[in-house]
This record gives structure tokens, sequence and C-alpha cells, in this order.
């Protein structure tokens, strides 16, 4: 074994470490796979050994490569081992390795759970660091449902360091396992008042995340944040602070009123000396004001005038800042905003990207019908401009919400947006062509007066398809002609010079476009073939109807041989259609009316979301089986007839092998009619606000100049420039004629608006469209549910955190525990609180006593009423909160000490608390040590210092002293406690036998330090090591649980409780709470239990539950272990 | 190597710390810092992984690659955040980097942090390198990826923001340093690396 150590570290000092790695892989730039490779294969040798400095040396090593881009994943279950390492070191380089390649599908790190435990209850704090940061990084909802308890013990651990690194992970946990905030809660918001400050920024920002997903179950905490805000010094928390109530005051107007004070102040204090953080603070209180504040035109008028400040400065952070604020202004107050517009159209030509890009932001909410065209033009410049694809693409997206945002209202010419969106298609390279194309699509299927000048342009867009779509399986561009092709088809009646259309859309370039956009094309083809036809037949040019026919004939062939499929069964369906019109048409039958109605009946546009919206009907129950299902027997296509059964019926007989097209017309003519009956499906309803007749509209569209000399730019297309022009002068003749009509007005009503009509520049109203436009709204069924729910994302996982936190606690709301429990469950914390409190006040009333008597003793009587109702208030106010420690599961409380009061030598009476309360938890890696967890609580006014806790061992307990020291010293508390303060320590204790419950005699003496002088203290006190406190829970499968049935090699004792009124779900849960045990199996009222002890003894309860009793059978390797757990237990039940 | 760009380019990017899982996740602080050096030529790009994809060590790549040709290309006078839009994880998230010398140190937050919170911590982090390093340079952070890694490990945790103030972050490192010295009296050979 020597041997082996000392041949390992002489290989040792030829291995790599992470210095040498790093200086490889620098050295060997141009074969540096290989000599990756090499090493991996030099780091698997190393993880082959047994010694784990060696193997620690090649985990850090692999971190680096992961690092590199390498998967290291295969090395998972070495990194558990160095991660198990004793020494920090080692520890430290297995949780960094841990930390970079676990995740959720890591198989082995379900192995950690024991050893992250184990850590984070090590004495050193840096394991449990360690621990705690490297689980920040890979909690898994497994690993939070068994670490969270664990966890929360450490957020009152002793130092504040571990503190405030718990604090922080909780927040991960609560992210994956949403069950544990609600008993964590309490805990958290205690370390709001953290006596540092680390661990306070802590809480506050864990609050301040969950908060800011679901503001409304943290509105009882605004009056503690507002207490800290007022009195925090710390930036950070002050920031996070301020964002916190910026979601709060939507929800509660009055927090809005508050804030304003104290936030002006922040302002104004901030403004004055100009550090980062200060005008950071200073910015988020801006947002937070304007978010919260709807009718408080002071203030924000404050805010705009600093961020105006913000933008203008030269630095480019805060400019940037300053815009950014300024959105979320504009979200409430877009009035206040648009007097700044100057400054932002300032920033869209500023050289920074960022910068242009808020401002685009902004611009969004600045456009009115006035300054839409202006701004727009502004942009299409920009467009021009623009170097870089992605904030072109940005640019038009931009161009796109602005012009269609709240349903076009901004838009009073839909011929200059038409010609926006088609000089747009000009941009190479964009992603958003389908953006563009959904907007043709949009406006023309929406506004009837367009649809002219729409085809028109969509016309002349398929006459340069092959501008567009110059490279069209790359080019996301092209998808502009599918938007084309079905206007043109849709609206073919408009269509001046259809048969050229037809033509470009029959050319063998489509062939290239991609399959979808052919299908449309093929589609459309037979609308525009289907309206050509119908003129040449009404003109009687019956040659001419048989030419189309007969070019349509020669083309189509082209999309059969298509390899997508859609465009294939299109086109052989449609030239087999168009045979037998020839074969018509040689026979010299009209086919024209037949053929137009196969395209017959308007498509109205429907909300998209107006399908989920259709309510359901009363005393319709859509899950209940309208017939039972149908038994598998039956045969598949009887299926559909019973569920709809009665309309099959009514409106499809049978199928027809082949139906002529006067037959479809008839039953599309039948449909409506039907569609018109029904209540469900959806109609056509006008819109209630924008229903302008369109009559004198269409005669008014301007003569559009066609400008062919202007080079690179789509011949044939209009500029929306002209538009602008036509639209100024359009709107200088409206302006002149109103003008003149107010001025008749004016004579008229003699000035009596004199302050109105000299303020009229152009208001928003005086605007009048260009041509009256019917917007048709997009449907929506009638009586449509107002639902907001479709907005959310099923998948959000903030959602599970959307919990109520002020309800009290449950009793089945706990963490699972793992081995806390009460030590003295004789007595539950809540009887034994009253107690406490009584000896506690005591002196107080004294006290009062004492000076009251110098006054009127009528007022004496009532103030002590008072007082003894502040008492009984805040009794209440500490059962509940004892109450929320038991249900989480946090154990404590067990011994109160007392100390009366003592006399000292000036004979004026001092009196001293101390509150200690005890935890004892077995210790898992070593099967003869328990581990008690004590906390001290000063509840006097005075310092104590010098604390020394002593126990007075026994033959088979004694507390684990440091080496050379005698049974009769104590252990020195690490701590001094400051009054008011409570702080945790550690003993371990050793035992040999853990069969007998026992109880220790303890001592604990200290130093009581105030004003007066110091004097010497003692406190006795009793340990009481039940049986159940050596037991560990742990879950058994319920056949490994037979098994040990079956061996044989239990002992059995059983025991009956009479007068047993709760629940068996609740006296279950009592048993695994205090006794640690967990359950097997429950059937009925009736179930099996397992527990096993920290020595490996196998505990096996069979309860059941009577009507008024409970017998407990029990199975377990030691027969006195057993005897007195059940002893134990009793006691418990007989309690409740 | 994972990816190779022109050898006069030293392009080592560390991410550290979670990255923002989108809509996975709640993580809300991706620290990556990206250095960068036109003189040296090796390649070394080191990063923690990012957290949303099981197999996510090419994606990682591809993000540092994305984000330091974004934040490279930017000029010295423009404003120190970018919003990198699909790469980062949405619009709610955006890159606040600051530019020493041959280093760039990017984070990636998302809207509940403050930008010029989060540039200060950068500073802080500086300092707390400068201060751990003895005057830091490059190469200190190159060949001590390690040592990197725990000294942001003691400013940001799980992707929050765990402590700010600079020297109680060298407190615990000093004394995490001298608890690891304790430990190594056979571990360590005695040579030192630059």
């Amino acid at each position: 074994m020597a041997l082996k150590m000392v041949k390992g570290s002489i290989d040792r000092m030829f291995d790599k470490n992470l210095q040498d790695l790093v200086r490889g892989i620098r050295n060997h730039k141009e074969d540096e796979a290989k000599y990756i490779s090499q090493c991996i294969d030099e780091i698997k040798q190393e993880l082959k050994q047994d010694n784990i400095a060696v193997k620690a040396n090649a985990v850090c090593k692999l971190t680096y490569l992961q690092m590199l881009g390498y998967d290291i994943s295969w090395a998972a279950f070495n990194i558990i081992e160095v991660m198990s390492a004793s020494k920090f070191t080692f520890k430290r380089i297995g949780y960094l390795a841990a930390s970079q390649c676990f995740h959720e599908g890591t198989d082995v790190i379900m192995l950690t759970t024991n050893q992250i435990r184990k850590d984070l209850s090590s004495p050193n704090q840096y394991d449990t660091g360690v621990a705690l940061t490297g689980l920040s990084c890979f909690v898994t909802p497994d690993l939070a449902r068994d670490l969270a308890n664990d966890i929360m013990t450490l957020m009152s651990h002793t130092k504040p360091y571990i503190r405030k690194k718990a604090v922080l992970i909780m927040y991960k946990v609560f992210l994956k396992y949403p069950e544990s905030l609600r008993p964590a809660f309490p805990r958290l918001k205690e370390k709001l008042e953290d006596p540092d400050p680390g661990v306070q920024s802590a809480a506050v920002n864990v609050i301040c995340e969950l908060a800011r997903r679901n503001p409304k179950n943290y509105l009882s905490l605004a009056p503690l944040f507002f207490k800290l805000m007022t009195s925090s010094t710390n930036n950070w928390v002050l920031i996070k602070i301020i964002k916190l109530f910026g979601a709060l005051t939507p929800l509660e107007p009055r927090l809005g009123k508050k804030l304003i004070e104290p936030l002006t102040n922040l302002i104004h204090s901030h403004s004055q000396h100009r550090d980062l953080t200060g005008i950071c603070a200073s910015v988020s209180v801006l947002i937070s004001l304007s978010s919260g504040m709807p009718n408080h035109s002071a203030s924000i008028q404050l805010c705009v005038q600093k961020l105006r400040i913000l933008i203008e400065d030269s630095d480019q952070n805060l400019k940037y800042l300053g815009l950014l604020a300024m959105s979320k202004i504009l979200k409430t107050h877009p009035k206040s905003v648009q007097s700044h517009k100057d400054l932002i159209l300032q920033c869209l030509d500023d050289k920074d990207e960022s910068i242009r890009l808020r401002a685009l932001d902004l611009l969004y909410g600045m456009v009115s019908k006035k300054n839409l065209m202006e701004i727009v033009k502004k942009l299409m410049i920009h467009v021009d401009k623009a170097e870089g694809t992605t904030y072109r693409d940005e640019l038009l997206t931009k161009i796109i919400d602005i012009c269609s945002q709240s349903n076009y209202q901004y838009i009073t010419n839909f011929e200059w947006y038409i010609s926006i969106l088609v000089e747009l298609t000009r941009l190479e390279g964009t992603r958003h062509g389908h953006l563009i194309a959904a907007q043709m699509l949009d406006v023309a299927i929406r506004v009837k007066a367009i649809r002219r000048f729409a085809v028109s342009q969509m016309a002349m867009l398929l006459d340069n398809a092959h501008l567009i779509a110059s490279n069209a399986q790359r080019n996301g561009i092209c998808e502009v002609l599918y938007a084309a092709a079905w206007i043109c088809g849709e609206f073919s009646e408009h269509l001046e010079e259809a048969n050229q259309t037809l033509e470009a859309m029959l050319r063998p370039k489509v062939t290239t476009l991609p399959g979808h956009i052919q299908a449309v094309y093929v589609q459309n083809m037979v609308k525009l073939y289907a309206s050509i036809l119908q003129q040449k037949e009404q003109a009687g040019e019956k040659e001419a109807a048989q030419e189309i026919t007969q070019l349509m004939i020669e083309r189509l062939p082209q999309f059969v041989q298509s390899a997508d499929l859609e465009v294939q069964e299109r086109a052989s369906c449609i030239l087999q259609l168009i045979k037998y019109i020839q074969k018509l048409q040689i026979k010299e039958v009209p086919v024209a009316e037949e053929v137009i109605a196969l395209f017959a009946g308007e498509l109205n546009p429907v909300a998209p979301k107006a399908q989920k919206k259709v309510p359901v009907p009363e005393g319709l129950d859509l899950d209940a089986w309208i017939n039972e299902p149908p038994s598998d027997s039956e045969s598949e296509d009887e299926k559909p007839k019973t569920i709809f059964h009665e309309e099959e019926q009514r409106h499809s007989r049978h199928r027809q092998p082949e139906i002529d097209e006067e037959e479809l017309a008839r039953r599309r003519e039948a449909r409506k009619q039907e569609q018109a009956n029904n209540p469900f499906y959806i109609k056509s309803s006008p819109s209630p606000q924008k229903r302008y007749q369109d009559t004198p509209g269409v005669e008014h569209i301007p003569v559009v100049q066609i400008d062919l000399s202007v080079p690179l730019k789509v011949p044939g297309m209009p500029m929306s420039d002209q538009y602008v022009k036509l639209e100024e002068e359009r709107r200088h003749k409206q302006k002149l004629e109103k003008d003149k009509k107010k001025k008749k007005q004016k004579k008229e009503k003699r000035g009596k608006h004199h302050r109105h009509n000299s303020l009229h520049t152009e208001s928003e109203e005086d605007i009048a469209p260009a041509h009256h436009v019917d917007i048709i709204t997009e449907e929506m069924p009638e009586n449509a549910l107002p639902s907001d729910e479709d907005d959310k994302d099923p998948n959000d996982p903030y959602k599970a955190l959307d919990i109520d936190l002020d309800k009290p606690l449950a009793d089945s709301e706990k963490l699972p525990v793992q081995r806390h429990r009460n030590v003295e469950t004789l007595k539950s914390p809540d009887s034994e609180v009253p107690l406490v409190e009584k000896k506690s006040k005591k002196p107080k009333k004294k006290e009062k006593k004492h000076k009251d008597k110098e006054r009127d003793k009528g007022k004496k009587k009532e103030k002590e009423k008072k007082v003894v109702e502040e008492e009984e208030e805040e009794k209440k106010v500490i059962l509940q909160d004892l109450h929320y420690f038991s249900s989480c599961c946090y154990l404590l409380l067990s011994l109160v000490c007392c100390l009366g009061t003592v006399q000292t030598a000036e004979s004026i009476p001092i009196t001293s608390f101390l509150n200690l309360t005890y935890d004892i938890q077995g210790n898992l890696q070593n099967d003869s040590q328990v581990t008690v967890s004590v906390i001290f609580e000063n509840k006097s006014t005075s310092f104590l210092k010098s604390m020394e806790l002593n126990v007075l061992d026994s033959l088979n307990t004694k507390m684990l002293r440091p080496e050379g020291s005698s049974v009769h010293d104590g252990i020195p508390v690490p701590f001094q406690l400051p009054p008011g303060i409570s702080n945790e320590a550690q003993f371990v204790f050793t035992l040999q036998s853990i069969v007998m419950a026992q109880k220790l005699k303890g001592t604990l003496s200290f130093i009581v330090k105030n004003d007066e002088g110091s004097t010497h203290e003692k406190l006795d006190f009793k340990l009481h090591f039940s049986c159940a406190s050596y037991l560990i829970t742990t879950p058994c499968y319920s056949d490994a649980f037979a098994k040990l049935l079956e061996s044989g090699d239990l002992h059995m004792s059983s025991i009956k409780v009479d007068g047993i009124s709760i629940s068996f779900q609740h006296l279950l849960a009592k048993i695994c709470f205090h006794h640690h045990f967990s359950v097997v199996e429950r059937v009925d009222s009736c179930a099996s239990m397992y527990s096993r002890s920290i020595q490996g003894h196998h505990v096996c309860l069979l309860v059941k539950k009577g009507e008024n009793s409970v017998s407990i059978d029990g199975k377990c390797n030691d027969s006195t272990l057993l005897s007195n757990l059940l002893d134990e237990m009793k006691e418990t039940l007989s309690k409740c | 190597m994972a990816f190779c760009v022109e050898m006069t380019q030293t392009i080592c990017i560390l991410l550290t710390d979670r990255f923002k899982a989108s809509e996975v996740d709640g993580l809300r602080l991706l620290t990556h810092f990206v250095f960068y050096n036109l003189l040296c030529c090796a390649l070394s790009i080191l990063f923690s992984k990012m957290y949303f994809l099981p197999q996510s060590e090419d994606t990682q790549q591809q993000i540092i690659r994305e984000t330091f040709h974004l934040v490279s290309k930017r000029d010295e006078n423009v404003c120190n955040f970018l919003e990198g839009g699909l790469l980062i994880g949405g619009s709610d998230n955006k890159l606040i980097y600051r530019h020493y010398a041959t280093l760039y140190f990017v984070f990636c937050v998302d809207s509940s942090e403050s930008e010029l919170g989060i540039l200060d911590l950068i500073q802080v982090f500086v300092e707390t390198l400068d201060k751990c390093f003895e005057n830091v340079c490059e190469l200190d952070l190159i060949f001590h990826v390690d040592k990197v890694h725990n000294i942001l490990a003691e400013m940001v945790m799980g992707g929050m923001v765990l402590e700010t103030n600079m020297n109680e972050i060298v407190t615990q490192i000093d004394a995490q340093n001298k608890l690891e010295k304790s430990e190594t009296f056979i571990f360590q050979s005695p040579r030192q690396d630059r």
C-alpha cells in the first residue's frame, strides 16, 4: 500500500497540470485536435488511478477542455468522485466541473444527493459554500425536493457567508420545486431584515425576482419594502426595490401616491452627484414612477425632463438608458413623449446601432395621422442607407409595425401604404418577406376600396417577378409573390390586363420558386383563367377564349412535373379540369358561368383567435360522450357518423362520385343559407365604428406617374414619395376648405371659441382619409369571451410560482424532511410558547408598575390592560409564526430555559433571558454520532459573552470534545450575543447504543455584560435524546419492504392507543414528522411505514386505524429499540 | 480547436455562469467575458456551459463566436449595451460589455438587472481580478481559468448577483486560498506558471 502511494506520487510528478495543458495547446496550433485527443487519452488513464489528487488534476483539465467545446459528460462519474473528496481543494475542482457539465439530463446526478447534503452540513463553511454554488448551477427538481429542507436550515446559519448563499439558491429551488415556496417563504421574509447587508440584499434579490413574475402575491410586503427603501443605503438593494415597486404600483394605486415623494427626493439627490449607480437608480426610479402612476402629470413631467437631459448627454450609455426609460413612459403616457420627437428622430441618425434601435422602438408610439408619412419616409431613407442586414430587417419590421398598429389607425391613404410595401420588396436578403406578404394580404382583404389599386400593383410585381426572385431558394423576399399571386387571383375582376398577368404566372421561371408559392400560383391561375374566360365569352370572342384554354393546357404540365407534392396534385387536377373545359368549348357549350362558380363567394377575414373564443353554449358539455364510445368490433367508418350524427344527415346525404359545377354552386348556395342560420358559424359583421360608405372614393384615386428612368427600381412601380407630395397637397386643400368654413363659423360665432380656433394647427381629426375606406375588422364570434389567457405561455416556468403566500400554511404543506425532528415531542411548540412569553413579560410588567406608582392609579390599570392586550397580540403573532415553523418542519424550541431575577450587589434587579432551542440530527456518515444544533437567543438587554456549554457525559453518550480536554471541560460557544440576537452552534455527540432514549444534564455558563459591569451566570438544562432522533427517514419500496418482513429475523411488538380523533392522513403525517418514518404503502385506513436507524436497524410499522383507536404493529431488528420507539409514539399519539 | 479564425487573432472567450435559458429556466445573468487580442497567436475559447441544451457544446461555441463578432466590431465611443436578439434568448436580454485593453468582459442580463449596475459589477470584477492576481494580465486569465471561475463564483451565483463588495469578495477568496494551501503539502508541485 505504502509502495503504491509512493509510486503514485512519483507518477504525478510527470503528469501535466492545467497550466501545462494550456501551454501545450498554445504550442500545438497546427495539430491542436490531435494534441487534445492525446491529452484526453492521458486524462482517461489518470482517472483510472486510485489517487484522488491525480483524479482531481485530471478533472481540472477536463473542465478546461469542456470550455473549449469538448464533450466531457463521459467523466461525470469521476467528477462525482472528486466532489466527494474530503479536501476542500479537490472538492472545489469537482464542484466546478459539475457545475460546468451537469444538467437535468445527466443520469448520475441522483447519486450526488447525499454527498451534497453532507457537504451542506459540513462544519467548514467553504465546503458548504462551494456545494451551494455548485448546486445552484445544476439543481434538478429531484435535488430541489430532497435538499430544500437542508437549504432552508442553512438560511439561519451562523455565518452570513452561508446565509446569503442559501437565501439566493432558494430561488432556484422554488423554480424547480414550487411546492417549497410557501413553507419557505416566512423565513425568506425574515431574512429581509437580516443584520448582514449581504444576506439582506440576497433576500431582496430573490423576492424581487419572484415578485417580478407574479406581483400580486407580494403586495402584502409593500410596507416592509417601503421601510427598506427609505432606510437602505445600498444602491443595489435600492434599485431592486424600486424595480419591484414598479411592478407593484399598477396593482395598488394607493402605493403610487405614497411613493411619489420619496422617489422625487431620490431623483433630486441623485442628479446632484453624478455617480454611475446614482444615475442608474434615478433612471429606474423614473421608470417605475412612470409605470406606476397613471395620473400624476407633475412627476411625469419631471421624469421626461430628466430623461431629456440624459438623452442629450454626450455619454452614449446615458443616452441609451434615457431612450430605454422613455420607451417605458411611452406605454403609459404617449403624449408627454411625443413632444420630444425632434430628439428621437435625431437619435435615429446616431452612429451607434444600439441607440438607433432604441430610438426606432420609440417611434412606434410617436406616430399620428399627421406625421406617419413623414416618419416612414425618413425610415425608408434609413433602409436605403443601412449596412447590416439585421438593422435593415429591424427597420423593415418597425415600418410595418408602425403602419399597422391598432388596426391601421394612422393610415390615411392606403395607396401610399401599398406602394411602401411594394418598395420594401426591393430589399435584398431580408428575412421578412413573409411579413410584407402578410401585410399585403391583410390590407387587400380588409380594405375593399383599395383592391383595384392593390391588384394593379400586384400584377406589376408578378410581371417583374424575375427581379424579386433572382435567387429564389435563399431569398426570403420571394414570399411576397405568394401574396401577389393570391391577390391577383382572388380579386381578378379588378385586373385590367388579366391576360398579361396570366402569362406572367405561367412563365417557366416560376418553377424555381419554393413549393408553397408555386401551389398558390397554380390555384390562382385558374381563378384568373375563369375570369378571363367569362370576359371573353361575354364579349363573344370564342376564339380568344379557346386560345387562353390552349395556353393553359400547354403550360400547366411544367407544374405537373413538380417535385413538390402539393403543386403536382393541384396542377394535375386543374389540368384535367381544363381539358374537360376545352372539350366543352369545342362543342360550343358556354362554360364560363360554371367555371367562375368554382370560386364564387367572398372570403372574410377571421380573427386569429376567433375559433377559440366561441363561447360554449349553456348546457353543452364538450367532454361528455355524445354516444358511448363504440366497442372495438364496430367498423371504423361508423365512428365519425355517430359523433356528428344529426348534422351529417342534414347536409351531406351521400357523396356522389362526380360533382359537376352546377351542383357545386347549388350546394355552395345551400351551405351559405345554412351558415346564415347556424349560430355557431362565424358571420361577417361590419365593424361598428369604421363603416364608411365607399361610394365616391374610388374615383379619387390619384393618377400614378410611372417613372421609368429611375434605375435600380422595379420599372413601373409607383413611388411612395409621390404619395407624400400628393397627400400634402390634398391636406393643404382640405385645410384651406376647412379654414374657409371656420372663418364663416367664426364670423357667425363671433369669436366665442377664440382660443380653440387660434390653437388649431392640424389636429388628428382634421385629416380626413384620402378615400373612404372600409376597414373590415377581423371577425369574432358573437359574444366572444374576452380572455387574455391565450397570451400566456402554458410552459412558462414562473406560472408554477404563482402561489398565494398570505394564506396560512396547511398541515399538508411541508417540505420533505429527511432527518429533523422535534426532540421533546411531549410538548408541542404551541403549548410551550405562551409559557415563555408569560415569563419573559413579567418583569416588564413589574417595571411598568414601578413607574406607574408615581402616576394616577386609574390610568395604571388601563395601561396594564393595554400591556396585557399587547402581550396577547404578540403571543398570537408568535403562535402564528410557530405554526409556520412547525409546518415548515423546522423543529426547534424543545428546551426553553429562563433565568430568573438575579440580585446583584447593588440589589438592582437585572433580568436576563436566554432561550436555547435545539435539534438533534443523526449523522448519515457516522453510525455512532449525532449532531445537536443549538440556537442561542439573547432575550435580555445585556451583552452575553464567553459562553461555554458543558454536558455531563453518560457511559453511552459523550460529547465530542477537542483532543486533550477532559470530560469536565465545556466547549466554548464560538460567538458572543448582543442583545436581541440569536445564533446557532453545533455540537457533536458520540454514542454507543441507540436502543434507549437518554437524557443528558448540561450547564451553560456565560458572562452577562451591561452598563453596570459584568456578572457570571449559569444555566442548567437537559438534552433529551429520544430513540426517534436516531432514525433517518429512508424511503423503501413495497417489494423490498415485503422481503424484509418475510426474512423473519425481526422482533415484533405492538401498541394500541385509544381516543384518537384526528384523521388518518394527519396521523400518518405526525408519525412521519415526529418519528422520521416514511409511508411505504397506504390502503384505506391501513398503512405500512419504514425507517432506518443510523446504525442500520430496520424498523417496519403497520398502522391501522379503527374508529377511535389506532393500533401499531412494529417489527425491528432490536426489540428494545422497538419497544422504546413504540412508547414514544404512544406518547405522541395520546396527545392528539 | 472547435473553430478556426485567422491565426493572428486570439479569441478567448470565457463565458462563465449560466446562460439565460430563455424560456426554459429563469436564469438571469449570463456572464461571459471575452478576451480578445490581436497579437497572441493561440486560440483559446473557454467558457462554462450554458444551461438549457443537453448537448450544447456546439451551441455554446456558436454563441461565443457570434457574441465575439458582435462585440468586436463595435466602435470605441459607443454605448456598452448590445441587443443580441435571438442569439441570447430574446428581446428581454441584452449584452453589457466593457473593454479593457485586450480584454472584453461581456455579461448577458435580462431586464430585471440595472444596466449601469452591471457595468459597475464588471468594474468590481476586474478590480478583484487585479487584486487577486496582482496586476492581472491576459495570460493570468488564460492559465488560471479555474481561479477566475472561483472568483466569479463569489460574485455571481446561479445567475444572480451574490456580492458586490470587493473587500468582502477578496477576503473570502483569500480565506479559501489559505485553506487550500494548508491542504496542499503533498499535492502541489512547486513550479509557478505564467
